[in-house]
């Protein structure tokens, strides 16, 4: 078994797991609960570990003060690291403790077993638990001197859909940092500038100290904000400054930054290659071009942020996909010793990338900053969410195939253009906050190095073929140009890139009278790459392949996530009228291990319907250096009425290492989409999203 | 602020004054004075749904009714169908059914859906969904509510015979 990297900078058994007077397991992972389960599925995993009841595992995410510094929650790793670490630490507490167990009793320790917390001798219990046991050990060993987690088919809990720890309190309690209110609390909303270049030119900053319930104003730079007694008097405040201040902006945008992109000549870079040069293969060329607009993240609840200075000491608290990150930009945007803040994880509402949850806590640190001793609530609204979180990047992907004469596919070019990817807090020496900009001394953000593809690659994600094809270039063009500040959302580059492989699957395999799901599996050599392709179809018991009906189709989408990651195909069904009806998915993954199989249901139900939005609705709008959406009027969504019937099949394999999930629906569910809306019409959409206009172009051309 | 007169109001069934602005939006009044923070902010214009609380038996988007437009009024939230013995069916159904990812935008669903089973108790799963239209879940747990809401529907017809 490979070792966690979490484990390297925190070694000891105790750093993972404790055993508190209150006979409570107590597990500290450095991961963030983002809505996603991952808390359930740790607490899971200790549990086994040590057979304990999972009722009495008290889990804590990520806390600069007292967990382990995983760095970002992000690229579906949370049980594929995070789990395994706490695996090992968990074991290694096993064997320590039972160890201590055998002394005490003179036993062999063979002979030993742990049920409920509680050492059984030969069967019978020995009068002793886990916590009589820890009180007596040094767990401030490391991990790897003890560790040996249990064979798959010794696990109970891990494996098991136990319901989630948190959900009764999300949804009748009050566990956001939305909701946090400690003695003395005030309201601070900042009043953003339009553009990430704007700066300010003018503001009365006494008239908006005299607005009512106003408690203090900052401003440093161009960034502004105001503090007060209560949240409706900070909104009106804030309003009231935004209608008055004057901006001056710098720069130009061009009219469709996703045709910008498209056209760029910023330098590309070769990152994958093998066989031959594809130019040099003989055969029939296929090729395709396909586009997706800038998305948002589009969290219901805005971005949100409690911060407090107490003398030297500040103490924020966020839902941050990173805290000790956060804990490294923030001190770099304030030019203070990151040792005198501390940062701790606290819910927001859903997180699918990198969105404005960093970017508020900064705001929250400023503004605190004024009332020492105050703690201050910031709540971005939602115009501030649209236009001032980092966005989804535009896209443009080009795909070359060449089809020998033995109708298999003999080489493959790709290049994935994109918006930056990867911009993540304290990512290449710069805060990457957003008011950092503004500041009267800014620190702008550096220029983005996307996302390695060892790391899973962001521009460059599932740009290269899962398919079995013996020459291929890919390429990623990251443009720079565009004067949007972009960073990762679900899955990367993977949603668009499989749409643009997957589209033109179909679109050779129709040109060659071949069977989708044939053509696929001919070019498929891992066998669970072709299980879940088979399994996706045969869930539709045989309506896949059939006829759909009048102006309805079925389509296919298939990929592995990030090359490395959980793999998953889907085939769904539209009908076309005016616009794309999803009437039904049918979805197959291979996660490996399945720590809550449930758990995974759930991401994957959640992962189909918003790549559906995403796929057929979503597009943000500009006013040239400006983000010009504002509401939701102006960004629809998918609603409860156009949700479709959805089934998900997980294939678990629970001797195999467990592989992120989460965002691996993604990509298929985009290009499942797109095919089935080819059957349905005949026509080829390109430029997402699947529009009525996208549509009648695509008809017309 | 000058100190303002107070309104009364019903939240939950008891009877509660607040002195605030009645110029605020209702949605302040039950988070900032009331401690009733499952009504959340979402988008401050009724376009999310995230707000969405009972008054007088309707679903209302708080985020967007000003104080004095309720007051006298019976507004009921998700905190008043959590504290019933047993809690409220639509409560009880979205916990079992494993009906939420973040959660944040569940309490608005669930009043939403409360104020429409309570007029329409044998309405379908498409009428369930329509009547949640206003209502944007972004986690993409839209099957798995559906399916709560209409076993809670079920529960609640059970309950009434």
């Amino acid at each position: 078994m490979k070792t966690p990297p979490p484990l390297a900078k925190a070694p000891l058994i105790s750093d993972w797991v404790r055993f508190a007077p209150d006979r409570r397991l107590q597990v500290f992972s450095g991961r963030v609960e983002l809505g996603q389960g991952n808390m359930t599925a740790l607490a899971q995993i200790a549990a086994d570990e040590l057979d304990v009841d999972p009722a009495c595992v008290a889990i804590t995410g990520a806390d600069t003060t007292r967990t382990p510094d995983e760095g970002f929650t992000s690229g579906s790793m949370s049980i594929v690291q995070g789990g395994m670490a706490i695996r090992f630490a968990a074991s290694a507490a096993r064997a320590v403790l039972l160890a201590e167990a055998a002394k005490l009793l003179q036993q062999d320790v063979e002979t030993l077993s742990i049920e409920a917390g509680t050492v059984r001798r030969d069967g019978p219990d020995a009068d002793l638990d886990l916590w009589d046991l820890a009180a007596g050990a040094d767990l401030d060993v490391p991990v790897l001197d003890h560790a040996r987690p249990k064979p798959p088919e010794a696990r109970r809990i891990a494996g098991a859909s136990l319901p989630r720890i948190d959900i009764a309190e999300r949804v009748t309690g009050h566990p956001f940092v939305h909701d946090l209110a400690p003695d003395g609390l005030l309201h601070g909303r900042p009043v953003h500038p339009p553009a990430l270049s704007a700066r300010l030119v003018a503001l009365d900053l006494d008239g908006l100290k005299a607005r009512p319930g106003v408690v203090a104003v900052v401003r440093d730079g161009s960034f502004v904000g105001v503090v007060a007694e209560t949240e409706h008097a900070a909104i009106l405040a804030a309003r009231w400054a935004a209608n008055r201040a004057e901006w001056a902006l710098d720069g130009d945008a061009p009219a469709d930054p996703v045709a910008a992109i498209g056209a760029s000549d910023e330098p590309a870079e070769t990152v994958h290659e093998a066989g031959a040069d594809p130019g040099s293969v003989a055969g029939t060329v296929y090729e395709t071009a396909v586009t997706r607009q800038y998305l948002s993240h589009g969290s219901i609840g805005p971005s949100a942020a409690l911060a407090e200075w107490s003398g030297d000491r500040l103490t924020i608290w966020s839902h941050t996909q990173g805290p000790y990150p956060l804990k490294e930009a923030i001190a770099m945007a304030l030019d203070l010793d990151a040792g005198a803040i501390d940062v701790i994880h606290h819910p927001g509402s859903g997180c699918y990338g990198h969105n404005g949850a960093d970017d508020v806590a900064l705001d929250a640190a400023l503004m605190a900053r004024a009332v020492p001793g105050r703690p201050v609530l910031v709540v971005w609204s939602r115009a501030d969410e649209f236009r001032s979180s980092p966005l989804g990047p535009g896209m443009q992907t080009r795909v070359r195939a060449v089809v020998g004469e033995d109708r298999r596919i003999a080489a493959m070019d790709v290049v994935a253009n994109s918006a930056p990817h990867g911009n993540r807090p304290g990512r290449n020496g710069s805060p990457n906050l957003r008011a950092a900009a503004y500041l009267e001394h800014p620190k702008p953000p550096a220029r983005s190095r996307d996302v390695p593809l060892a790391n899973g690659g962001g521009t460059d994600r599932n740009a290269v073929p899962g398919y079995a094809i013996p020459n291929l270039r890919i390429a990623k063009r990251v443009v720079h140009a565009v004067p949007y500040r972009t960073s990762s959302m679900r899955a990367l580059g993977g949603h668009l890139n499989v749409y643009a492989l997957e589209t033109l699957m179909d679109d050779i395999a129709a040109e060659i009278g071949e069977d989708p799901v044939a053509f696929r599996l001919a070019h498929l050599d891992d066998a669970r790459a072709r299980a879940v392709v088979e399994a996706a179809v045969a869930e539709t018991g045989g309506a896949f392949g059939s006829e759909a009906g009048e102006g309805a189709g079925w389509g296919l989408g298939y990929a592995r996530y990030k090359n490395t990651a959980a793999y998953c195909a889907i085939a769904t069904r539209v009908e076309v009228e005016e616009d794309v009806r999803v009437t039904d998915v049918f979805a197959a993954i291979d996660p490996g291990e399945a720590i809550n199989p449930d758990g995974i249901i759930n991401q994957t139900e959640g992962g189909i319907i918003q790549a559906a939005s995403w796929t057929l609705k979503e597009a943000l709008r500009f006013d040239g250096l400006a983000v010009a959406t504002e509401t939701w009027l102006d960004y629809p969504i998918l609603t409860f009425s156009e949700v479709p019937r959805i089934t998900v099949r997980v294939i678990p394999r629970p001797e195999e290492p467990p592989l992120g999930c989460a965002e691996a629906a993604q990509g298929p569910m985009a290009a499942a989409l797109g095919n089935a809306v080819f059957q349905a019409l005949g026509a080829r959409v390109r430029d997402l999203p699947l529009t009525r206009d996208a549509i009648v172009t695509a008809l017309s051309s | 602020m000058a100190e303002a007169e107070p309104t009364r109001l019903i939240l939950n069934g008891t009877p509660v004054e607040v002195r605030a602005d009645p110029e605020t939006p209702l949605l302040y009044v039950l988070r900032g004075e009331l401690d009733a923070k499952a009504a959340r902010y979402g988008c401050g214009a009724g376009l999310c749904g995230a707000c969405t609380v009972v008054v007088d038996g309707k679903a209302a988007f708080s985020c967007d009714v000003p104080l004095h437009v309720v007051a006298g009024a019976s507004i009921e939230t998700v905190e008043g169908l959590a504290a019933q013995q047993p809690p409220h069916p639509l409560v009880t159904s979205v916990i079992e059914r494993q009906a939420a990812q973040c959660g944040y935008c569940l309490p608005g669903i669930v009043m939403a859906a409360k104020a429409f089973l309570d007029e329409s108790p044998n309405a379908s799963r498409a009428e369930i969904a329509a009547a949640l239209d206003g209502n944007l879940c972004r986690c993409g747990t839209h099957h798995r509510i559906l399916d709560a809401i209409e076993d809670a529907a079920a529960r609640m017809t059970e309950a009434a015979r």
